[in-house]
């Protein structure tokens, strides 16, 4: 029974207009920036100087897509991308899954000290420096499995699936698989997988935009550009400035070159966010659920 | 307002700490722990990866933290260089830009969290009493988006909008009012970085407190508007109190990150020009370490840093025991 629709005070009715109201301005404020951005790409950069480009785009061109798209660094950029998301992301849920679901049993003797042992370092690390050494000791310093291994598994992704197999697999049910002779890893394989679609599909999501989105590791592993992943392609050309030079070198003059220049920053834009953006209105429901579990249940 | 209600929602169960939650250990388990482990040896072979992930990559670089006292040379390895007690904190603390360091972490985080801490609350006190569900929907969906957006993109974004002939400029112009020079101004470095943060992240930060919102017990509900509640006085006794859990473990996790403010975007966000403000512990301890490879220094005031951290997460969560009585641990 909906009470809140039937008799509304004149109070309230103030209230829901405030709250409409003002939702409005944030869903305003929110979309705005990204819609400008798609019409900025396509607009002419002189207009858009001008001040002559707000709701739609003016003088409309695809010289910024052409120039991006002829440009090899963007796409080595994201095979690369591709390549460390693909192998990272399975390297991260063949790990979160298997430590996870050895945590979530009860009968896992030493479940406590490890969980403190992994929990203990989301509070205390020995930062950048000691963490560098380490992976330069081990070799891997200029190659992509810095950017991979020293990101296997991330705690609070343990929690989360741990947290679920909790609630999901009750503890009866391996008893009985336990009685008909059913090993561990069939147990797990067979019947504990199955019955976690949901959360490997919310773990796949937020390992991969991670490693989608991350540029930090790349800045400090890699000197070597041909293995550079798409976000740091993105920061040379939107922050640095430096790309943009070599896409418009054939330019004679210095404000052609910034012209142009600009309309390619707000191409890069769309071109690195594409991917997530197009898929995102479909797997939405799946991060919230994720960050439901881990919030509330855990 | 009835005292009773407020008093309902006051009395539900603390739940128990919510790092600790559910691994509780049943104490019939405590005999027979060899035969648990010779039952369950797969369950040993599952973890093992993770565990050796751990030690490698988080548990052996604290063991090297222990460089912040030495002259490390990689040529002598960590055991093997010179022990020199805190020569690299002193001179840290000594250093004519400690204060500013200090300064400029501190106030960024603490304005950070004062900014970026309360909005999701009230995006999501104000969604959940939203009359139309499906633009509520609509609403949720597109202010969720930024999260996803990478920092280096978010960050471009900065940079065409607050260019001198970026939209922001433009604004300014048709009220007649001088364009700013944004990014090459100390004083914006603080409110770009912050708004953008806003931008960003209120959206989704709101979720969880939406989750929470939504297992308010209807009933609840019902029986104050027959007790002619507005609304608005619903929000304030019986919404914020059934959020007020998740509030303090979110507030205490936020404050015992303080000094943990992101690397990535502040360095990003820094130009020659506004390094007055935008030079932080986190920025320098990685020019100082990488670029100049002052090993040893940097991680000193690494150091610094993490026990900094540690010892207001700690003293935090004390306090927010006190108070209501949960915490993290």
């Amino acid at each position: 029974m909906d009470l809140s629709s039937i008799n509304r005070s004149k109070q309230d009715k103030i209230f829901d207009f405030f709250n409409i109201a003002l939702l409005t301005l944030l869903l305003i404020a929110v979309m705005y920036p990204l819609y400008f951005v798609i019409i900025a790409s396509i607009s002419n950069p002189d207009r858009i100087f001008a001040g002559d480009v707000w709701l739609f785009p003016r003088d409309i061109t695809f010289e910024g897509y052409i120039r991006i798209f002829q440009d090899g660094k963007i796409w080595t950029g994201y095979k690369n991308t591709i390549i460390y998301t693909t192998l990272g992301t399975a390297l991260n849920i063949a790990l979160t899954l298997t430590a996870a679901y050895a945590l979530s049993r009860k009968d896992f003797y030493g479940r406590t000290f490890f969980m403190v042992m992994f929990v203990f370092t989301m509070f205390f690390s020995g930062g950048l420096i000691p963490t560098y050494l380490v992976v330069k000791d081990l070799g891997m310093v200029n190659t992509m499995w810095a950017l991979i291994i020293p990101k296997a598994v991330a705690v609070w992704n343990i929690i989360v699936a741990r947290t679920f197999f909790q609630a999901t697999i009750p503890n009866e049910m391996h008893e009985a698989a336990k009685v008909d002779g059913c090993s561990n890893t069939k147990f797990f394989l067979k019947i504990v997988l199955p019955l976690s679609k949901p959360i490997i599909a919310v773990m796949v999501l937020f390992y991969a935009v991670s490693h989608w989105n991350s540029y930090f590791d790349a800045l400090i592993y890699l000197n070597d550009e041909s293995l550079y992943p798409l976000q740091m392609v993105l920061r040379n050309i939107l922050i640095q400035n430096e790309a943009a030079a070599t896409m418009v070198g054939d330019l004679d003059s210095f404000a052609a070159q910034q012209r142009i220049a600009e309309l390619i920053k707000y191409g890069v834009i769309i071109v690195g966010s594409l991917p997530l953006l197009i898929v995102y209105p479909f797997i939405q429901k799946y991060f919230v659920q994720g960050v439901m579990i881990g919030g509330i249940k855990g | 307002m009835k005292p009773g209600l407020s008093k309902e929602s006051n009395s539900m169960p603390t739940p128990a700490p919510i790092l600790t939650r559910g691994i509780e250990k049943p104490p019939k388990y405590r005999k027979n722990w060899w035969k648990l482990i010779k039952q369950n040896w797969e369950l040993y072979l599952f973890l093992l990866p993770t565990l050796v992930y751990f030690l490698i990559f988080h548990y052996w670089p604290m063991y090297g933290v222990q460089i912040a006292f030495r002259n490390f040379s990689p040529a002598l390895g960590i055991s093997g260089s010179e022990w020199v007690g805190l020569e690299h904190f002193i001179r840290f603390f000594e250093s004519y830009n400690f204060w500013t360091l200090m300064y400029n972490t501190l106030s960024l985080s603490v304005l950070q969290l004062l900014i970026t801490f309360p909005l999701p609350i009230v995006v999501a006190l104000m969604l959940n009493q939203l009359i139309f569900k499906r633009y509520k929907k609509f609403v949720q969906t597109i202010i969720y988006a930024p999260h996803f957006i990478s920092v280096v993109v978010l960050v471009g974004m900065v940079y065409v909008f607050f260019s001198n002939n970026g939209l922001i400029n433009n604004f300014l112009m048709i009220f007649g009012l001088d364009s700013i020079n944004f990014l090459a101004d100390a004083n914006w470095f603080k409110p770009l970085y912050v708004g953008s943060s806003v931008w960003q992240e209120t959206g989704w930060a709101a979720i969880i407190y939406l989750a929470a919102l939504a297992a308010v017990n209807p009933e609840l509900h019902e029986a104050a508007i027959v007790d002619g509640a507005s609304k608005f006085q619903r929000v304030l006794h019986i919404d914020i109190p059934a959020i007020l859990p998740i509030m303090i473990i979110l507030l205490v996790l936020s404050v015992g990150n303080i000094m943990n403010i992101g690397f990535e975007k502040a360095y990003l966000l820094q130009t020659p020009l506004n390094q007055s403000s935008s030079e932080i512990i986190p920025t320098y301890v990685y020019k100082v370490g990488l670029q100049q490879a002052q090993y040893s220094f940097a991680a000193a005031v690494g150091l610094f840093n993490a026990m900094i951290n540690l010892i207001l997460l700690w003293y935090v969560n004390r306090i927010a025991k006190r108070i209501s009585g949960q915490g993290l641990w």
